[in-house]
């Protein structure tokens, strides 16, 4: 069991409201995401969840029961810092057995348990080293064994691959969803990184400025944005945003077009423009143009489009492919 | 940019290093030496830094004449049942200002601070009259007391010092964890500040043993400890400097040896932070 529900949960810090207010249903089992820029109040709203901060105003409910007022022990959740947060005087064993050991449990099966958690972690051969002499991948796969030997009601992770080298983030995102998969626990994710929450997530919950811009499944949120701010947010490389009168034809104030759903043309097309960049990746190819009247616009291209720097180029938004955002910035049906 | 350590540079700053580290030493010194002497040799005129006489006679006289025992008993008591009382009450509240700070924190912190800067002789007879009065005069518990919150703002500024360099994120892990505050400060915070914690002990424990204002005032015979010891020897006799001498090393040595063996420590624990 892990359904979390946030009733209208505020959060200030003296006259700063952090989270404005926040109604939000994580159903049992589900992957969800918390993704938004920097300061947009993620943390803290996990933190809420963890009893790590007090809430203003509004109830979290764990499994049905009022939360609020629990303190971070008796929620029956774990967490996994962004630092690791191991302690270094101990062991990975002492480590991974250390909330075993505040539980009360035996020591023989509190071992057993811690492994069971380290086969499954690949710790195995590290037992009884101290953090210090781990690598990154593993110190953070040490945080995640002391959180699963709590058979939680839920997982929280603060921006927990933030620390690693790119290669390494790629190898725990994979292990992460496999873990998910496997134990079928609600997990709660925090990230900037909408690729990390495009890939992890069943469920991303958008936030700007402590408000949610958008809660929905990945392909929800990049088919269909509910506002300019979601659309620019998910999707890598973000969304084209222009306005002007290509939006102003279509009755709107904003329209968008995704970079790979923009055909390239060296002849005719709807946007002239001139290469400014070119990146080559193999696989793809990332052009910045330079669009007259519109700025710098992003194009996906396969990996054999032959433009470089100074190239003219014309550029067509695919049918059906285009949004429109309204004065208010919300999309327009 | 890095300066270029020469070496003349090098020498120079190890000779003036070494020059100034055997002016700080020398009376210790001289003291060590002059317990060696016969009571003429000690106040020769010109002084003498060495003799031919060396003897023996002034430590058999002191350990004759007093109860020394005692009084090195008395400061083992004080001074470490001090350091420890101190501890006990420093390290919750060097936790509190530490990951829980509130508005005034700090000018709490700078007030507890501010109580080293008064003379101890301004609450001279303020204490001495609640010693009298509550029968604490002249006994070891009144001494640790008195001692214990003498120096308790420097524990607790130490000990908050090295607090503020553990990363809070454990102690909230340790909280999801299910540890109870007990246990965050049993099994989290206590081991991971242990070369602080030890620092500041080792340095409460020698302030203590040196005290003497407050240890000299406020006993006579049952409590008294090492200074009072020495103070004992400048009494109604006259000085008998090789006696005096005598009773110094005597009551620094311990102290001293100590120090010597927990040097590393001390210097690792007063310089912790310094350097990220």
């Amino acid at each position: 069991m892990g359904k979390i529900v946030l009733k209208q949960v505020r959060k200030s810090f003296g006259d700063v409201h952090v989270i404005p207010s926040v109604d939000l249903t994580i159903e049992n089992g589900e992957f969800v995401v918390f993704v938004g820029p920097s300061g947009c109040g993620k943390s803290t709203l996990l933190r809420l969840i963890a009893g790590l901060e007090d809430t203003s105003s509004g109830t979290i409910e764990i499994d049905g029961k009022d939360a609020t007022m629990l303190p971070p022990a008796k929620r029956g959740l774990a967490m996994v810092f962004q630092s690791y947060a191991l302690y270094p005087h101990m062991t990975v064993r002492k480590n991974i057995m250390f909330p075993l050991k505040m539980a009360g449990m035996d020591p023989e099966a509190a071992t057993k348990k811690a492994d069971a958690a380290a086969k499954v972690l690949n710790l195995t051969n590290y037992m009884e080293r101290k953090p210090g002499q781990l690598s990154g991948g593993q110190r953070q796969r040490v945080a995640i064994g002391r959180a699963i030997v709590r058979e939680p009601a839920a997982f929280l992770f603060d921006e927990p691959l933030s620390n690693l080298d790119a290669a390494l983030r790629g190898n725990m995102r994979l292990e992460i969803t496999e873990l998910h998969q496997t134990l079928k626990t609600t997990m709660i994710y925090v990230t900037h990184d909408q690729v990390e929450a495009m890939t992890m997530a069943d469920k991303i919950v958008v936030l700007q400025a402590g408000n949610i811009e958008q809660v929905g499944s990945p392909l929800e949120l990049y088919n269909h944005p509910a506002n300019a701010f979601v659309a620019g947010f998910i999707g890598s490389p973000r969304m084209n945003l222009l306005e002007g009168a290509d939006a102003a034809a279509v009755g709107a104030k904003t329209i968008g077009v995704r970079p790979e759903h923009l055909e390239i043309s060296t002849t005719a097309g709807q946007w002239k423009g001139t290469v400014a960049v070119a990146e080559l990746l193999g696989s793809d190819t990332f052009l910045h143009v330079n669009v007259e009247g519109h700025g710098t616009m992003t194009v996906r291209g396969g990996g054999d489009v032959n433009l470089r720097h100074g190239d003219t180029v014309y550029l067509t938004p695919q049918a059906g492919k285009t949004h429109r955002f309204g004065q208010d910035g919300k999309a327009l049906v | 940019m890095a300066r270029a350590v020469t070496p003349r540079r090098k020498l120079f700053f190890t000779l003036a290093a070494w020059t100034v580290a055997l002016l700080i030493f020398f009376p210790v010194f001289w003291t060590i030496l002059t317990s060696f002497k016969t009571e003429a040799s000690a106040v020769a005129t010109p002084p003498q830094l060495f003799t031919a006489d060396w003897t023996l006679q002034n430590y058999s006289d002191v350990w004759a004449r007093s109860d020394y025992p005692r009084f090195f008993l008395n400061s083992v008591i004080i001074s470490i049942g001090s350091t420890l009382l101190g501890l006990m009450i420093a390290i919750p509240a060097a936790w509190s200002m530490a990951f829980v700070p509130g508005k005034k924190t700090k000018d709490l912190l700078m007030w507890m601070l501010s109580t080293k800067m008064m003379p101890a002789a301004a609450v001279l007879i303020p204490m001495y009259l609640i010693f009298q009065k509550t029968g604490l005069f002249d006994t070891r518990i009144g001494l640790v007391l008195a001692l214990m919150l003498m120096n308790l703002p420097v524990i607790i500024w130490m000990l908050y010092t090295y607090f503020k360099e553990i990363p809070g994120e454990i102690l909230e892990a340790a909280r999801m964890d299910g540890a109870s505050l007990k246990n965050e400060v049993l099994y989290i915070l206590t081991p991971m500040a242990v070369p602080g914690i030890a620092s500041t002990m080792l340095l409460n424990i020698i302030l203590a043993w040196n005290e003497a204002f407050w240890t000299i005032t406020l006993t006579t015979v049952n409590a008294a400890p090492l200074s009072a010891f020495i103070a004992s020897f400048s009494a109604p006799q006259g000085l008998f400097y090789a006696k005096l001498s005598a009773a110094s090393t005597m009551a620094i040595a311990p102290i001293l040896i100590m120090g010597w063996f927990g040097q590393k420590q001390l210097v690792r624990g007063l310089t912790f932070g310094a350097v990220k």
